[in-house]
């Protein structure tokens, strides 16, 4: 299969003959991206039948099904920035202070009186800093995005200690409740606005230029720049989807724990960065799926709920999600 | 003056230095379309520098380009491209994880929208790649495929084929052939041959005497930041281009 000096078979042939279901097929098993995207579908199968089959009567049922999808929401949004910064082979260590920042503006803004969507906005906005910021210094001043996002770490969290005097605030609000609690049939409306985010980030990622030009930059970002396309801004972007996205994500643990708290949530971070890992993207740049790290992320939380589940104390779960990771960090390495 | 020059392009007395470093002292040449005008020149005799300023990566202290008799003036590939001025770059600019089409259109995809938004025409790119592909007889399974998984030739040609399908009028090659071997290198030049039957100007660096006379129309050999020759390629013998290259001969310009 090379490139005969005067063949009279043409590409378009070629074309033609690739859109047979069996060579579409057999193109696609032959792409490595093909292996990893579904990797997680299976194992999120089989542990939903391990766990349904150990304990069908309470692993099994709409309750706690519905629990597994609450509680997959808010990572699920996490993982979404996450992937974005990742695709571009960089990463965000900042996004749970980012968060933590995002809830304590919100707090600051709901009790001095500002409606929801307001307090919504305010921290959303402090998460796009944030995300804006990281971007900015990665961009401009080319220091390693592990330096960057890590020192954003520990100032957002800083900064919402001192914002909050290291205190929670109580948000009472019914809009906030119904959010939390309510839904549409059996999926939650977290569940629902973490579809909703997931799917216009596959949109943006695999049907805008802007997202060619994002995958461009985390596949070869010296061939990327040769062919005009602005990495700078694609790093800032990135950054920024990812700043933005945890602290609209606040507004949403804030909903489920009715209070606005200082204290960062660390298992967001790993949460995501597992995610990310598990759901095909590589961290060397360049492949990136949305819909792998979303699966990835329902698979960490059934295997939370399922191990709670069957009884096995909290402390080994964090050693087996930590293994989990790592395995299938070691599985799907491809390069 | 008519609007046609005979040149696709001309360069004429271009000079850059980078601090007490002269890297061009004066540089003139041309290449005419239809032709490969080939540069040969030792390590450090100018030849990247000159191509940098063509393709818009460096800009020329002093001098001028002129593109179909007019002169020009850039100062980004960008700019320089919009000239229809391409370059095949040693390292081909090809990102491994993107698909063959994906790559052809890098920074210049095809655009539907959908009121105030603009959504990939991914349908429209491809049969425009397939096209690319075709008028150059490359012939690779599929344009859907990475670039991850093609040979070293396919990739020469993919990268060829992105130079040369935007209505280009010169095209610059840096080393093409370097990286391959026998029978892929052979259909290399079979590429550049087809390039030149369709008017393309090609601009060819190359360290390899028997390619540069086999495949060039015109040759201008440089020796320490000056054109030394311009000269026919039937005119003129390996011997010549060793002696030219090494200072041995005085040149003839």
């Amino acid at each position: 299969m090379n490139i005969p000096a005067k063949s009279p078979a043409s590409s378009a042939q070629a074309e033609e003959a690739g859109t047979s279901m069996y060579a579409k097929l057999r193109l696609a098993m032959k792409d490595p991206f093909f292996w990893s995207n579904w990797i997680v579908v299976v194992a999120f199968i089989l542990v939903v039948v391990v766990f349904g089959a150990i304990k069908p009567h309470s692993f099994l049922t709409m309750y706690n099904l519905n629990n597994v999808l609450v509680a997959s929401s808010i990572p699920a949004i996490i993982a979404v920035g996450q992937t974005f910064a990742v695709t571009t082979a960089g990463i965000d260590l900042s996004v749970s202070s980012t968060m933590t920042l995002g809830a304590v503006a919100f707090g600051l803004a709901f009790t001095n009186g500002w409606p929801v969507w307001a307090s919504c906005i305010a921290g959303t906005l402090a998460g796009l800093g944030c995300g804006l910021l990281n971007g900015i210094i990665i961009a401009k001043r080319k220091i390693s995005d592990f330096i960057v996002t890590l020192g954003m770490l520990s100032v957002a969290a800083g900064l919402a200690l001192v914002l909050s005097n290291g205190r929670p605030r109580q948000i009472v609000s019914t809009q906030l409740s119904t959010l939390a609690i309510g839904g549409v049939g059996q999926i939650p409306y977290l569940m629902m606005i973490a579809l909703v985010i997931t799917v216009a980030a596959h949109f943006f990622l695999f049907n805008t230029r802007f997202g060619t030009h994002i995958l461009a930059t985390g596949g070869d970002p010296d061939a990327a720049r040769s062919m005009g396309v602005n990495i700078d801004l694609v790093k800032i972007v990135v950054y920024s989807v990812s700043g933005t996205l945890a602290g609209f994500a606040a507004m949403l643990t804030i909903s489920r724990i009715g209070a606005a708290e200082p204290a960062a949530n660390t298992s967001i971070l790993l949460n995501s960065v597992a995610a990310v890992v598990l759901g095909g993207v590589s961290l060397f740049g360049g492949r990136g799926t949305i819909f792998g790290p979303f699966v990835a992320t329902l698979l960490l939380q059934a295997l939370t709920n399922g191990l709670t589940v069957v009884g096995v104390a909290a402390y080994y779960q964090y050693v087996s999600i930590g293994l989990v990771v790592i395995l299938s960090a070691a599985l799907v390495r491809t390069k | 003056m008519s609007s046609h020059s005979e040149f696709a392009i001309e360069v004429a007395d271009i000079k850059k230095s980078f601090g007490s470093v002269e890297a061009l002292r004066g540089v003139s040449m041309f290449a005419k379309p239809g032709e490969v005008t080939a540069i040969v020149g030792d390590n450090g005799a100018g030849k990247s520098t000159l191509i940098k300023c063509i393709s818009g990566v460096y800009t020329a202290d002093e001098g001028e380009i002129r593109i179909d008799g007019k002169t020009v003036h850039f100062t980004t590939p960008e700019e320089s491209r919009s000239f229809g001025i391409e370059t095949v770059y040693q390292t081909l600019g090809l990102i491994e994880d993107l698909t063959i089409w994906q790559n052809l259109f890098l920074n210049r995809e095809k655009l539907k929208s959908f009121g105030p938004f603009s959504v990939l025409n991914k349908s429209a790119m491809r049969n425009e790649a397939a096209q690319m592909l075709k008028n150059l007889d490359v012939y690779i399974p599929s344009i859907k495929s990475r670039v991850r998984g093609l040979s070293g030739g396919q990739r020469q040609a993919v990268a060829i084929c992105r130079a040369a399908g935007w209505g280009s009028r010169v095209v610059i090659m840096d080393e093409p052939t370097a990286a391959l071997g026998v029978r892929e290198t052979a259909k290399v030049e079979d590429l550049i041959q087809r390039m030149k039957a369709q008017g393309l100007a090609i601009l060819l660096i190359s360290h390899n005497f028997d390619q540069v006379l086999r495949l060039a129309d015109q040759i201008f050999v440089m020796r320490q930041g000056n054109v030394m020759a311009g000269m026919r390629a039937k005119e003129t013998s390996g011997d010549e281009l060793v002696a030219l290259i090494t200072g041995a001969s005085a040149g003839r310009k």
